[in-house]
């Protein structure tokens, strides 16, 4: 949550700064964001790479458990493309894009808006926050009417972080590796998802 | 990224460089997201609009996690469910 928080922090006084105009017009004129991104994307490569446990966790995984990172992507997938038909400013690609977020906004905003734009950018953060904070308070409606996977699913990539101890006190401890698990799968995907999805 | 996993893997073993990997990967997600802050800031266009941005953006939130979650009720039904 803290982390959530000085993340979100650090947007809102972006937003400020450019709406005052506080900053010097070499910002302005020159696109540091994509060297940034370049950094960005060379170190999560590393996280991923350094991450023992992780793969640990990969490798040992039953057949089964893909099952759960996989209904996460048919069923935002299809979530989305239905809530798509009603919006006519995004396109069907660019809502599956921002799904394939599945709550980890600071990449996929990051992503969308360097492909995109930053309108969109801005949808992307603002909806993949929400699906984490949604699975933060519903997490106790879901696991009761909809079965121990729900919450895992509604969580997305969250699921092996924020969100997880809300999921487990809610579904056990039995199903804290299918949450870890699933939401490791779905963190590798998210900057794959995203640009394959606006780029094809 | 992909370099970045490579090499993740070589120096799986160098601890001290693990634990500086996590930082890092934040300081990089804060300045980015500075950064995209500061070009909402300077685009009116969003800002005069962030209402339908944000209202489109739930909408694409209801739509994902209640996919996800129906999907995951048929899942848990099928294939995880113990009898007892």
């Amino acid at each position: 949550m803290k982390d959530s928080l000085i993340i979100v922090g650090f947007f809102v006084l972006g937003i400020f700064i450019g709406l005052y105009h506080l900053l010097p017009q070499i910002f302005i004129e020159t696109d540091f964001s994509i060297y940034a991104l370049y950094i960005l994307m060379f170190l999560v490569g590393v996280g991923i790479g350094t991450d023992k446990k992780a793969w640990e966790i990969l490798k040992n995984a039953k057949l089964k458990i893909v099952l759960v990172p996989l209904t996460v992507i048919i069923g935002t997938a299809i979530g989305v493309s239905i809530v798509s038909i009603f919006l006519k400013d995004i396109s069907l690609r660019e809502s599956l894009a921002i799904g394939a977020g599945y709550g980890y906004y600071s990449l996929s905003s990051i992503f969308i808006s360097q492909i995109s734009g930053e309108a969109l950018g801005v949808i992307a953060l603002i909806s993949n926050i929400s699906r984490e904070i949604t699975t933060l308070l519903v997490t106790p409606i879901f696991a009761r009417y909809f079965g121990k996977i729900a919450p895992i699913a509604s969580g997305g990539a969250t699921s092996m972080d924020s969100t997880l101890p809300i999921i487990t006190k809610f579904v056990g401890k039995e199903y804290a590796i299918i949450s870890v698990f699933s939401g490791i799968v779905l963190t590798i995907l998210v900057p794959f998802a995203v640009t394959f999805i606006l780029k094809f | 990224m992909t370099v970045g996993i490579i090499l993740g893997f070589t120096i799986q073993n160098k601890t001290k460089i693990v634990k500086a990997i996590g930082p890092m990967i934040n300081i990089a997600i804060y300045v980015l997201l500075f950064l995209l802050g500061i070009s909402v800031g300077l685009n009116e266009t969003i800002i005069n609009n962030l209402d339908t941005l944000g209202t489109q953006a739930l909408l694409l939130t209801f739509g994902g996690v209640m996919g996800s979650v129906v999907l995951a009720f048929f899942t848990y039904k099928f294939f995880f469910k113990t009898k007892k």
